[in-house]
């Protein structure tokens, strides 16, 4: 009965992440298809390119309850679109200077390159993150900023 | 025909949409025939017991400018949305929160602090701060309460219209209110005065290649009054930005900083500066680009400059 309790007051992260189709969603792919485990705590939304992820989904996601958002796309070179990815990384970088001005910690909002053939590292970079937010505690955006009037 | 029963009234704004209306001039002369003023507490004499007088509904259209910091401004706010047929959000503040909602970025300690304490011109050696009772002699003194977000008035109160601008431009008023006295409407919820299009899309000025190697603060240069702001590293917020202002800040070579409001289908007017003014940057190299992102010095005072009470976050982390 105790161990129960101890379970349900654990601190599950909700995350959402976009991935690319081509590269980072395969790679997801393929962590579920060797069966290498990690958390369930991810929401995987597939994007076609992750130049495709307007900075205003993220803060979408954050203001709407997400306690952390990840993007994944192809490595540097090997982007389906050419350069979609380094458009990517521009955003990225200049949103990470805005969040932390909004003081969201920077281990909540991540971008990592994950090709079709890193199920694997995939699997150790969500199962990083995760564990980074449940330290961290849950955002609660809305609350907060309801809650200071 | 009875004339239209219009008011006007200010929370936390710097009175500059007070100015665009009497900016009309002659025009305002000219609107006496079609519309009375039945209350407009910083051009004539009106008490607020004069509105709460007022039967409710009784005001066709009220005009409010102005955040709301304080709880007068929520009081007025109420009161007015009692009196009013329909309440329309008069300028950025009203409509996003406008400079004042840069104060979301603190709180009201923060601010008092600094108000009252920090600044190096401030000499308050018995720390006084801003109390909202106090008792004297003659009995008690009070003054409004000072919230620590800044809301806009939609999300203080319903608001039917939305009227864009720091200020709104004397044409698009003029225009706005005679909608109102000649019709027709459109469905309610609607941004009035402005354009549905972006604020480059009327820019006279030539785009060739959109690409930023280097930003360029305001100071640092004189631009080319020809060329595209953008392309020139300065900060220009009109791929974001609603037009219909006549790009005014552009023909006097200033960079628009996006009064107008984001555009229709816009959520979030910073994020969407965000994401049109990082993908032009000219870099490939993790590195080129960490430079340019530590270039830009200020992101949330910049993108979110007269919206960020009406942005997805709002404030900053309490």
């Amino acid at each position: 009965m105790t161990a129960v309790v101890e379970l349900e007051k654990r601190f599950e992260p909700k995350i959402i992440g976009f991935l690319c189709r081509w590269c980072s969603y395969a790679g997801a792919d393929l962590a579920g298809t060797s069966r290498i485990k990690y958390p369930p705590n991810i929401n995987v939304i597939r994007v076609n390119c992750s130049g495709r992820v307007d900075p205003t989904l993220v803060i979408k996601a954050l203001a709407s309850g997400a306690d952390g958002v990840f993007i994944a796309g192809c490595h540097p070179g090997d982007c389906h679109y050419t350069n979609g990815n380094i458009k990517t990384l521009r955003r990225f970088k200049l949103l990470q200077k805005m969040l932390d001005q909004f003081g969201i910690e920077r281990e909540r909002v991540r971008l990592e390159w994950v090709s079709a053939s890193e199920g694997e590292r995939y699997a150790r970079v969500v199962r990083g993150m995760t564990e980074d937010i449940r330290s961290l505690g849950p955002l609660n955006w809305k609350h907060a900023v309801e809650a200071v009037a | 025909m009875t004339k239209l029963k219009i008011a006007f009234n200010w929370a936390s704004s710097c009175g500059g949409c007070e100015i665009a209306i009497l900016e009309l001039g002659t025009k305002l002369v000219e609107l006496a025939n079609k519309v009375d003023i039945v209350f407009w507490p910083a051009a004539l004499d009106y008490k607020y017991s004069d509105l709460e007088a007022m039967p409710d509904n009784s005001i066709d259209v009220t005009f409010e400018n102005g955040a709301i910091q304080t709880s007068e401004d929520e009081h007025m706010a109420k009161l007015l949305r009692a009196k009013s047929k329909l309440l329309v959000a008069f300028g950025a503040c009203a409509y996003m929160g406008g400079i004042p909602s840069l104060a979301n970025t603190t709180n009201r300690d923060g601010i008092f602090a600094s108000s009252y304490k920090e600044t190096p011109t401030t000499d308050n050696p018995e720390k006084t701060f801003p109390q909202t009772k106090v008792q004297v002699k003659e009995g008690e003194l009070t003054i409004p309460e000072f919230y620590n977000t800044v809301k806009t008035l939609a999300q203080t109160v319903n608001v039917d219209y939305y009227v864009p601008g720091c200020p709104p431009v004397g044409e698009q008023v003029s225009k706005v209110i005679n909608q109102f006295v000649d019709g027709p409407l459109p469905p309610k919820g609607a941004v009035l005065g402005a354009s549905d299009r972006s604020l480059c899309h009327e820019c006279k000025r030539i785009r060739t290649d959109r690409k930023i190697a280097k930003i360029v603060r305001t100071y640092q240069t004189i631009p080319d009054p020809q060329k595209c702001l953008l392309e020139q590293g300065i900060i220009c917020m009109g791929p974001a930005t609603r037009g219909g202002c006549g790009s005014i800040c552009l023909d006097a070579n200033a960079p628009c900083r996006g009064c107008y409001g984001p555009l229709p289908r816009a959520i979030d007017q910073g994020g969407k500066m965000l994401s049109a003014l990082s993908s032009i940057f000219d870099a490939q190299s993790e590195e080129d680009i960490q430079k340019l992102v530590d270039s830009v010095p200020d992101p949330v005072g910049t993108f979110y400059r007269f919206s960020l009470a009406r942005s997805l976050l709002r404030r900053t982390k309490p």
